[in-house]
């Protein structure tokens, strides 16, 4: 398929695993829900590539019969000009054109295709890591003009759909659930208050890496630093400013702010898909419900797969 | 260092193993210790572990454990551990240029320490230094212990651009760049070694508990060592078990 318009596209998959050790990011798509999902509709295994764009969607020319999907934020999708629809698999043909345009509601589009993006895996994945300047198509976000071909897929896994229950829907305010630690022992009783019952608004400067809030200053007890430890994917980072930041799939592996609390991984996607103006709230909950909402979120997958290929 | 581990849950699939809360040379040794272990006991359900200064980050899988179940395996791995057998790292020799273009820094080191440009560079280059965590960038070693007489603040405006392998000085630390970035340490070198290379079978050369000497070297045998890294043919040296 043939570029016409890059938008802020790149290419991403589960993640790079393994590696974290050394310093290198998971990277990875942002909402992994969609991505995956994205796979399903388009009869791939989970892992596949696909292409994921923040905002601004790309414009590309198909040039060989390709099934694929729209899945995530919700842009002016169009085939040849006619309005098609998120969580579908559509049939396209040499010269069909795919137009996204910007976006509408959410922040992360997906775009799988059967047979996945067929560029060389790097460290075991193929996602692109733009300041290792690794993976995807040479480590760097698509430019208009480019050319990218799919592997061998299931050419018969159109006309699929998502049942309805399993859409997510992107409000402009939204509470995700987090499990607190490990350093909230580091903020007062008070700071602990603010951070679970104050809007965190996100800023512009929220990308792949973390996205900043912005809201009433969470009170720190004994500073803002430590020593640098390791950071995990939803751990919610609190500078000096008392500003908190999630870390998100291009984080960096270890950082020296003390982190009062982690997302939970089903709450992730949602994160992702806020946009700068939205609204974040934090809800503290157990490890055990933690855990329980991981599994249903895991078993979820199985069981979208087999509604999808039964229906 | 803390008498006894302390053990926190990080959200749902991964806990902190902390060991202490400040820089030393002890903790480091039993971070590298404690994950030579796990590998070698294969903690069911352990996915990644993350060194740092002081502490280690362990991804586990909740499907098949859980925080209790690994915090009570640790604690029974924790308690065989013996820092006395853990393994002195090796000293890795890194050649570097001082100097010039390419560590446009020292001139103002030298300025403002009041020493000589070369005085700086006996002086950086005359300790091993270790090791202490992998981060920032992949293969971005943090290096402890950097001598009194050459500590310099930070630049005031970070630099937009640093090309990978510059060698830089803030404070306390010093370091090496492995990929191009913005960056506010002082630049004074430019080694020609990839300490990060995504292509090649083992990405990332250094380890935790390593060492770094640094060896100055002039521009002819800087071309050259950087004509071998081009080909393939040349590889850092390295003394074994350390003289660190």
């Amino acid at each position: 398929m043939k570029i016409l318009k890059a938008g802020i596209t790149s290419v991403q998959d589960m993640g790079r695993f393994g590696y974290q050790a050394y310093g290198m990011p998971t990277s990875g798509a942002c909402d992994q829900y969609s991505y995956r999902i994205g796979n399903i509709l388009v009869g791939n295994d989970d892992v596949e590539a696909s292409l994921e764009c923040m905002l601004m969607g790309p414009t590309i020319e198909f040039e060989e019969d390709t099934v694929f999907a729209i899945t995530g934020g919700y842009f002016n999708t169009t085939l040849n000009g006619v309005k098609i629809y998120n969580w579908h698999s559509y049939r396209a043909r040499p010269g069909d054109i795919l137009e996204l345009g910007g976006v509408i509601s959410g922040c992360f589009g997906y775009i799988s295709f059967s047979g996945g993006i067929d560029v060389s895996p790097v460290m075991g994945s193929r996602s692109t890591y733009i300041k290792g300047k690794i993976g995807g198509l040479e480590g760097r976000n698509l430019k208009d003009g480019d050319t990218l071909k799919t592997g061998e897929g299931n050419l018969f896994a159109y006309g699929r759909q998502l049942e309805r229950i399993y859409i997510p829907r992107y409000e402009r305010d939204v509470t995700v659930r987090v499990v607190m630690g490990p350093q909230d022992d580091y903020f007062t009783k008070e700071g602990i208050y603010t951070f679970l019952n104050s809007p965190y608004e996100v800023t512009q400067s929220s990308d792949r890496m973390g996205y900043r809030l912005k809201g009433k200053p969470i009170e720190h007890a004994k500073g803002a630093d430590v020593v640098s430890d390791g950071v995990p994917l939803g751990a919610v980072q609190v500078p000096g400013d008392g500003q908190p930041i999630i870390m998100l799939v291009d984080r960096q592996t270890t950082g020296g702010y003390t982190k009062i609390a982690t997302v939970i991984t089903a709450d992730i996607p949602r994160v992702a898909q806020a946009r700068p103006g939205d609204v974040i709230h934090f809800k503290s909950i157990s490890l055990g419900d933690a855990y329980w909402t991981y599994r249903h979120y895991k078993e979820q997958f199985e069981i979208i797969r087999w509604y999808v290929e039964h229906s | 260092m803390y008498n006894e581990p302390r053990f926190m849950p990080v959200g749902d699939q991964a806990l902190l193993m902390e060991l202490g809360d400040d820089i030393e040379e002890g903790c480091n040794a039993c971070i590298k210790g404690m994950i030579e272990l796990i590998e070698e006991v294969g903690v069911k359900g352990i996915i990644e572990t993350i060194p740092s200064y002081r502490s280690i980050l362990i991804y586990y899988d909740p499907f098949v454990t859980d925080f209790n179940e690994t915090v009570d395996r640790l604690k029974k791995i924790y308690g065989r551990l013996d820092i006395k057998s853990v393994e002195k790292g090796d000293t890795v020799i890194i050649p570097v240029l001082y100097g010039g273009e390419v560590g446009p820094d020292l001139q103002f080191v030298a300025r403002y320490t009041g020493l000589t440009e070369e005085e700086v560079i006996d002086i950086h280059t005359s300790m091993d230094y270790l090791i202490y965590m992998l981060g920032f960038a992949p293969g971005f070693p943090y290096l402890g212990g950097i001598d009194e007489r050459i500590q310099v603040p930070r630049l005031e405006t970070p630099r937009e651009w640093i090309p990978a392998g510059s060698v830089g000085i803030a404070g306390r630390q010093t370091g090496i760049y492995t990929v191009d970035s913005p960056g506010g340490w002082r630049v004074i070198g430019l080694t020609p070694v990839k300490l990060y290379d995504p292509h090649r079978d083992i990405p990332v050369i250094l380890r935790i508990g390593d060492y770094i000497r640094f060896r100055p070297v002039t521009v002819e045998e800087f071309d050259e060592i950087k004509k071998g890294v081009e080909s393939g043919t040349y590889y850092p040296e390295v003394l074994r078990g350390g003289a660190g």
